[in-house]
């Protein structure tokens, strides 16, 4: 399979969070400002890139039983290293993030693909499938942060969209955690629904 | 450590031997931890089991109860290398590395151990137990923990309730989507979409209990 093809499958076709629903906790919790959004993604990327990178590496040196284990210790070392990163150049966006951080390390979408993909692939198309499963989750995040911060806010990335009649009285429950769960329930939705009309039948 | 200081250590709230033990403070964290910052409804921690073994009430239950009990153990386990191992050394960077394989070698032995002495409960909770290693909830009340400052005690009160937050959310959920199974859902918004948006409307109910904090 070509590397483009290993990109491309995790922006749409195998998108983790929309097609997968992996890596919810994250994507529920920081997607109320595209700006917490972004950084979410970036960093989560950077430890998927960096963490299929050495499970592709060392897939003939890890014994089998014992894989899971050292893929988390591989992936808890990137973690940290964002997180000593993040404190040290974006002290905001670290405090706003928060827990979400160190939580990196459970977040079903590095660990499956280490576990699904890098450790039975070639570096070059691990990395690719990383870089494009980095790009589909922070693409995802951006997407549900745009709805909810215009909705919740009335602004988007902090420029105010709707001016200020909107932004003193929006719809605060859209970055509330109600608005989370209504939101993705509805995009989920959404997306069964293009896929049903693509078979054919009831909506 | 001084054993004598055990007492002062289980109390304080600041993990450090000095603040006393108070009833109000431990009330705060039990509700808190329960209803207004539910772990699953308003934290997003444990999303992941909470809509996968949301399905059925019996398995919902067996869920919740492994990982009250992990999520303690986890608690004991993370306090006592963090306090006693990390900060004397001054390595608390390695925080996350440390926690991590606390409570993936925790849920291992605990499998073993159950296995062992109680084949019942192992057929009860085994099938639960390899998914909490990746459950974020347990990282999370480990971290969480620590940045409160929070002492042993406090802390293994704060992971018990947590777990009976994250129970309750399960046990609430699991029972509306047994109903869910009978209703007539449009075809694009089952299985998923409408758990998602069930737990919306749940999660609309807990955001009514905030003013209890005063």
């Amino acid at each position: 399979m070509s590397l483009t093809r290993e990109f491309t499958k995790g922006i749409y076709k195998e998108n983790p969070v929309f097609r997968l629903a992996l890596g919810m906790c994250p994507f529920l919790a920081v997607t109320s400002s595209v700006e917490n959004a972004l950084g979410m993604g970036v960093a989560a990327g950077f430890v998927l890139i960096c963490s299929n990178f050495l499970v592709a590496l060392l897939r003939s040196v890890i014994p089998s039983k014992v894989r899971i284990p050292c893929y988390i210790v591989i992936i808890a070392t990137f973690v940290t290293l964002v997180d000593l990163i993040m404190n040290a150049y974006l002290p905001d966006l670290h405090r706003s993030l928060g827990i979400f951080i160190p939580l990196i390390v459970v977040n079903c979408i590095i660990l499956g693909r280490a576990e699904g993909f890098a450790n039975r692939n070639t570096v070059p198309a691990a990395l690719a499938d990383a870089l494009g499963m980095g790009v589909g989750f922070t693409f995802a995040m951006v997407v549900m942060a745009t709805f909810r911060e215009i909705l919740g806010s009335g602004t988007w990335l902090g420029i105010n969209l709707l001016g200020s009649p909107y932004s003193n009285q929006p719809i605060l429950i859209a970055i509330l955690a109600p608005g989370a769960f209504i939101l993705m329930g509805f995009i989920l939705g959404f997306f069964n629904m293009i896929d049903n009309r693509r078979k054919g039948g009831a909506l | 450590m001084n054993p004598f200081l055990l007492p002062t250590i289980l109390a304080s709230t600041s993990g450090t031997p000095d603040s006393g033990f108070s009833f109000g403070a431990l009330m705060a964290i039990i509700i808190g931890a329960i209803f207004i910052n539910n772990f699953v409804l308003s934290r997003f921690l444990g999303i992941c089991p909470f809509l996968g073994v949301s399905k059925q009430l019996d398995s919902a239950v067996g869920m919740g109860a492994a990982v009250i009990f992990v999520m303690a153990l986890a608690t004991l386990g993370s306090w006592v290398v963090y306090h006693l191992l990390l900060v004397p050394l001054g390595i608390t960077y390695l925080r996350t590395i440390a926690f991590i394989i606390i409570i993936a070698s925790l849920v291992q032995l605990v499998e073993m151990i159950l296995q062992k002495f109680s084949p019942a409960l192992y057929q009860a909770l085994g099938i639960f137990l390899p998914l909490i290693t990746t459950n974020c909830a347990i990282l999370g009340v480990a971290v969480l923990n620590i940045d409160e400052k929070f002492g042993l005690g406090y802390s293994l009160v704060h992971a018990v309730a947590a777990g009976i937050g994250f129970t309750l959310a399960l046990v609430l959920m699991a029972g509306l989507r047994e109903r869910l199974d009978q209703a007539p859902v449009p075809r694009s918004l089952r299985g998923l979409p409408i758990a998602f948006l069930v737990a919306g409307a749940m999660s609309i109910a807990f955001l009514g209990f905030a003013g209890l904090g005063g």
